[in-house]
């Protein structure tokens, strides 16, 4: 965490009016006020993205691609225009390389089975980290298993950070892909994405890369191009749009030559019998009736982001992040887990002699909302030999009140299991 | 333990119905929890851990003298002292009892909805648990080849 790697060059947020945006956080919970703190799991959604939907559906709705008529014309326009929103939003060079997915969970999937089945072969080898969430695993192994493939992975250490000297040694002439989270979801780490894309070129620039951005865009300005990596994939449930709707962007010549993964309506150019053929990018890659409505909430959630500012989002955050963890630390008895020296505002930590799920019990009947469990990150709970955390995760609307909240509930816990 | 199963029920109900908020609450399981022994270590084995459970959680049953013994413990206080609760009701009886009983003592723990019969604590999969071993115990003992 470098105190000055965040400042903001605008004026800072006004919290206790962008929380007016929040309906779902004007509620009680348990007879307290919801503090919700589980925003690496799903961010809330402002209103703006609520009422995208409701408008979509009350007056726009229709099947995209489609008709002749005014409805269809509007809801593919809108659909998009959604596509457009998110190429800027992540610099990618063309709209025809963004590819609506259902969460990040799929696009790394769509990635694993169409270009993976296509050019991963026996003998081959991928690589990922240590600190992957499972989405960015099993459909690895998945594959690899599939066609005998090895599956490789870059250690962490004790702070959760990658271990990136290791890289070298795990790249050979086998290696096909490496895979590895822009942030940790489990330990809020930053990789040094840049550098890392800089070795893996440096070593073979055919090997290709994909960068999972789940825990990244509603944090910071991600620039695919400018990152110079092959494929991204985020999930829009996190960045404060609908779920069930996500992103996978890929190299225009990379997402031609991948054949589709799932075939159906709108993906084909013509069909008989005998031989389909493809549609154009990106809906080669969509096939069936996409989740219209939620793309476009996505592309508004995008605007809402826009106009927050990442810049001032992320120094909003990283107040809160230092403010969470000099109150978590002062607790006796609390471990962090995940200290990397750059890290969004998501605190792991563990209490000695108390199980996660009873704090977590306990925080919840005072209405702050966290995450307990593995995270869907067991080799991290694994190399840290604990079964579980606690995870705090931040976002921008929450206030250091809720962090006094969950500090105190933390001590409440404490001095009820001891 | 003299107690019969609707006597147990009934009992733990008084217990909790003296408690007003849902600290007192908390800190009677966690009680509970930390008096109830933990299940011996040659039972903390996958064979024995009931799945559904965030916590986890292990329950061993065997069948004595008529009777369904279980022995049960989670690495979680409240689950453990949720166990206790359920070993209170449902050990050390017959099959049948333990069939025909449902645990309507939960509702009066004063618990909320999410916590009481959700997947988050596993209470629902113990109780399915011990009502599975139960079945299987009734059936090998009215099994004609059961001696």
């Amino acid at each position: 965490m470098s105190p000055t790697s965040h400042a903001a060059t605008s004026p800072a947020l006004d919290v206790q009016r962008v929380r007016e945006d929040f309906p779902v956080l004007h509620q009680q919970v348990n007879g307290q006020p919801l503090a919700y703190l589980d925003n690496a799991a799903t961010s809330q959604k402002p209103r703006v993205v609520i009422e995208a939907l409701r408008t979509f559906y009350e007056h726009d709705n229709a099947n995209v691609h489609r008709g002749v008529h005014m409805l269809s014309q509007r809801a593919t326009d809108a659909y998009e225009a959604a596509r457009e929103k998110v190429r800027a939003f992540i610099g990618a060079a063309s709209a025809d390389e963004i590819v609506f997915v259902r969460g990040a969970t799929e696009g790394i999937n769509l990635v694993a089975q169409s270009w993976g089945r296509a050019n991963v072969r026996a003998g081959d080898e991928v690589v990922i980290t240590h600190m992957e969430h499972h989405a960015n695993i099993v459909p690895w192994q998945l594959l690899c298993e599939a066609v005998g493939a090895r599956l490789r992975v870059v250690p962490i250490d004790d702070r959760g950070e990658l271990v990136l000297d290791a890289l070298g040694d795990l790249l050979n002439d086998r290696t096909r892909l490496v895979a590895f989270p822009h942030t940790s979801n489990a330990l809020g780490t930053v990789n040094p994405s840049a550098e890392i894309i800089r070795r893996v070129r440096a070593f073979n620039p055919t090997i290709r890369i994909l960068v999972d951005g789940c825990q990244a865009v509603q944090h910071t300005a991600v620039d695919v191009a400018a990152l110079d990596c092959d494929f991204f994939v985020f999930s829009g449930h996190k960045v404060f749009g609908p779920t069930g709707i996500g992103v996978l962007w890929g190299r225009e010549e990379l997402l031609a030559a991948m054949p589709p993964w799932q075939g159906g309506g709108d993906m084909i150019d013509r069909v008989t019998f005998e031989k389909s053929t493809w549609a154009d990018l990106p809906n080669k890659f969509e096939a069936g009736t996409p989740h219209i409505a939620g793309a476009i909430g996505l592309g508004v959630a995008i605007d809402y982001v826009h106009d927050l500012g990442l810049d001032r989002i992320a120094a909003r955050e990283h107040e809160l992040l230092e403010a969470a963890t000099a109150r978590l630390q002062a607790i006796e008895g609390l471990r962090l887990i995940g200290t990397a020296r750059e890290k969004v505002a998501v605190l792991s930590f563990v209490v000695d002699g108390i199980h996660p799920h009873d704090i977590g019990t306990i925080l919840d009947m005072r209405g702050v909302a966290v995450r307990v469990g593995h995270h869907c990150a067991q080799p991290v709970m694994q190399h840290f030999g604990i079964p579980a955390t606690v995870r705090a995760s931040l976002a921008f609307y929450n206030t250091t009140e809720e962090i006094d909240r969950l500090a105190d509930g933390v001590a409440k816990a404490i001095s009820m299991f001891r | 333990m003299t107690e019969t199963i609707d006597e147990a029920q009934k009992n733990i109900v008084a217990d909790f119905a003296g408690f007003t908020d849902w600290e007192d609450r908390y800190a009677h399981i966690i009680r509970l929890g930390k008096q109830h022994p933990d299940i011996p270590d040659e039972f903390k084995i996958e064979t024995f851990r009931v799945k559904g459970c965030q916590s986890t959680v292990h329950l061993h049953a065997r069948f004595e003298d008529g009777r369904v013994h279980y022995r049960a413990s989670s690495d979680a206080m409240i689950v453990q002292g949720l166990i206790a609760l359920l070993l209170r009701v449902y050990s050390g009886r017959t099959a049948e009892e333990i069939l025909r009983t449902p645990p309507d003592f939960i509702h009066a723990l004063g618990l909320t909805e999410n916590l009481t019969m959700g997947r988050q604590n596993g209470l629902k999969a113990m109780i399915e648990q011990i009502k599975l071993y139960a079945m299987a115990f009734h059936a090998m003992s009215h099994s004609p080849s059961a001696n």
